[in-house]
């Protein structure tokens, strides 16, 4: 395997993957971007405060939990969670929306633009920004913000503007299209905080710096809990990939690992019913990277659909398709379904609502658990927390309750595990 | 010499600078585009900018996005629009450039889409999200190699080093983007344009045409004066969202790129006198 550890290239590839596909305006701009962030990132004094930020003021390092419960409820391998929901505004993407404003100080621009699609990111950067005295807009699709509400009104009291995107399907795509058009246009004042290992380079290899510590952290708390570094599967949700490039990077190199990436399956496999570009993508460029795009014959973006607002987007980061060829990660997909019933399982068993993306990666695992032995070994990045998903899942509890028989999906899952565990 | 070359050298002996309106092709579908591009002919038209609509088009501002939708609504497909173009390209007279973004060309294969651009007519390509660094890993060499123009964009933020790049990398002309941002129309031109325009001429041996914002008679006036081609296209654009659906409407596009032209053909006269 060539040694992922040195990539992207100069051009900011992987293999065949990424580079820098933007409009001219922008391409001085990246250039000053990767000056001023190699220089950070090898610079003591960048990352002494950046962590003293990660540690203080957003909660690091987050716990590693055994899932004592769910574990013992599966009767196989034992499950453990990196406790991303923890974190200050509830999700992992503060740790890069720190980096990138710490960062935005250094180049001396005073605005930062995002996109969100399940509103982590964004929440994550009105507050890095509100901390650092930056001035924030946040690009939210629509029909996201319908689903989301709770996370826009939080970016709004923390100072951000909240830009309505009406364009498209109205989801993360959408967002990130209109961020980008912001920040072609304000250019000399404004950063943008880009929340994924998606776009033009250096953002994909700087957004998976900036989340390594997931797994970097994992590694010695497993140690120190199960008296090896080495999960014997490691598993996260992969949207535009950045959760899940934040606990993999740790591993890549340690074969004992198995590394699988949870795709968001949706209704179901057929054109705009989900957001699985491995099941259903093609290589193509969009928002500044080659990657692995869902898409038509002709170019089109396709529509996307999942239950998950994070993972509803039709592209993945253009590292993923490099480890995806390389056989370093396996990819796999969960469905609205699966996904909503392992919602229901952690929250009755473990007293924790794990966000709907996340809960991607928990039915991975509830799958994988019971074929394993005791002895095993499965961490799970628990990436979110879930309060910003309850109306959506009593939403679709409502609609998929099964007729005469319950009241709720809930009581369903329930049920089902009142006869497993009987 | 191509074409788009042509072009440029007689406009400069007449002493103006080139007419080039751009239209989305498909807007509201491609049999009236057929239309339309008649009448950007008559009215005095010296190169087209015909875009390629994409799903996510980021460079662009709402006028463009909203006919790039109603193109795509309409079923359009890049090979329809190279069937348009090979069908009216000689009729026309007028040398053809498409304005599009990379994914529609990379999904049908930059070796196959040069060969089909080249085989249909197509004069020269533009591509907003494609910089040279990346039309180097293929796109440059196979419209080379076809003989089609490939045209590379220059913004204010590029640097030096970025000029030099976009020089080697452009054929027929380099695209002046006259201000950072998205396309659409602008009450005023950018203060730094004329300053610019004159310092990148310098520095270029291909003609330097400036689009993005412009969109009334005056305002070619003023970076006819500066620049060897001025780009109008959301103005049209509007034009043909507003009144396109009325009867007789090409004549009154064609009227409306007459009126836009006129200032650059006046300065000509005003030069032979």
């Amino acid at each position: 395997m060539v040694r992922t550890r040195t990539l992207p290239d100069a051009a900011g590839y992987f293999g065949p993957y990424g580079g820098r596909f933007v409009p001219e305006t922008l391409m001085a701009p990246l250039a000053e971007l990767t000056r001023a962030y190699d220089k950070a990132r090898r610079s003591r004094g960048f990352r002494r405060e950046l962590t003293g930020l990660l540690n203080d003021f957003a909660g690091r390092p987050t716990p590693l939990y055994f899932a004592e419960r769910l574990s013992e409820d599966l009767g196989g391998a034992r499950i453990f969670l990196k406790r991303e929901d923890l974190l200050h505004t509830g999700a992992h993407k503060i740790n890069n929306a720190l980096g990138q404003c710490l960062l935005t100080r250094l180049m001396e621009k005073e605005r930062v633009v995002a996109e969100t699609g399940a509103g982590q990111h964004g929440v994550a950067t009105a507050t890095a920004a509100a901390a650092l005295g930056l001035s924030c807009v946040v690009y939210m699709g629509s029909e996201d913000m319908r689903r989301q509400r709770l996370n826009v009104d939080r970016m709004r009291l923390l100072g951000a503007e909240v830009v309505p995107v009406d364009s498209g399907s109205r989801t993360l795509k959408d967002a990130i299209n209109e961020a980008m058009r912001d920040w072609v246009t304000n250019v000399r004042t404004t950063h943008y905080v880009l929340g994924s290992v998606l776009g033009p380079d250096p953002f994909p290899r700087m957004v998976r710096d900036f989340h390594r510590v997931i797994g970097d952290e994992a590694r010695l708390q497993l140690k120190r809990q199960t008296g090896s570094e080495a999960p014997d599967l490691a598993i996260a949700c992969v949207g535009g990939g950045s959760n899940s490039i934040g606990l993999f990077t740790a591993f890549l190199e340690d074969r004992r690992v198995r590394l699988i990436g949870v795709e968001a399956g949706g209704r179901s496999i057929g054109w705009g019913e989900h957001a699985a570009r491995f099941a259903g993508g093609a290589l193509g460029v969009l928002h500044g990277t080659r990657t692995f795009v869902l898409q038509d014959e002709e170019g089109q973006i396709a529509p996307t659909h999942s239950v998950s607002a994070g993972l509803d987007y039709p592209a993945i980061g253009p590292e993923h398709v490099w480890l995806h060829d390389e056989g370093r990660v396996e990819y796999t997909s969960a469905t609205d379904e699966e996904a909503i019933e392992a919602f229901h399982r952690v929250a009755h068993m473990e007293g924790i609502l794990p966000a709907l993306e996340s809960s991607h990666a928990l039915a991975e695992a509830l799958k994988r658990a019971p074929r394993l032995s005791r002895k095993r070994v499965i961490l799970v990045n628990l990436s979110g927390r879930g309060d910003k998903d309850v109306e959506s899942v009593l939403a679709w509890d409502r609609e998929h309750a099964e007729k005469g028989k319950v009241e709720s999906f809930a009581e369903a899952v329930a049920a089902r595990q009142r006869g497993e565990t009987a | 010499m191509s074409a788009i070359d042509q072009v440029f050298f007689n406009c400069a002996h007449d002493g103006r600078g080139a007419f080039i309106p751009f239209l989305m092709a498909g807007d509201p579908d491609l049999n009236a585009t057929a239309e339309y591009l008649d009448a950007l002919a008559a009215g005095g038209a010296d190169i087209i900018e015909l875009g390629v609509p994409f799903s996510d088009p980021i460079a662009d501002g709402p006028v463009n996005q909203r006919a790039a939708v109603r193109a795509l609504e309409s079923g359009t497909k890049l090979s329809g629009i190279l069937q348009l173009v090979a069908r009216h390209r000689d009729k026309l007279g007028v040398p053809i450039v498409l304005f599009t973004y990379f994914n529609p060309i990379h999904a049908r294969g930059v070796e196959r889409f040069a060969e089909q651009a080249a085989a249909s007519g197509v004069d020269g390509v533009l591509c907003v999200d494609l910089p040279p660094e990346e039309g180097e890993r293929g796109f440059i060499p196979a419209l080379r190699e076809q003989g089609v123009d490939t045209i590379f964009l220059l913004a204010p933020t590029s640097t030096r080093d970025r000029v030099t790049k976009v020089a080697e990398a452009s054929t027929g002309f380099v695209y002046y983007v006259s201000r950072t941002g998205v396309t659409g129309e602008r009450t005023a031109l950018a203060t730094d344009l004329v300053r610019d325009v004159k310092r990148l001429r310098k520095r270029l041996d291909q003609p330097l045409a400036v689009g993005f914002g412009i969109s009334t008679p005056q305002q070619v006036a003023a970076v006819g004066e500066i620049a060897d081609g001025v780009v109008v296209g959301s103005a049209l654009v509007r034009l043909i969202e507003e009144q396109g659906s009325d009867p007789g409407f090409p004549r009154v596009l064609e009227e409306r790129v007459r009126e836009l032209s006129a200032p650059l053909r006046q300065r000509a006269e005003r030069r032979r006198a």
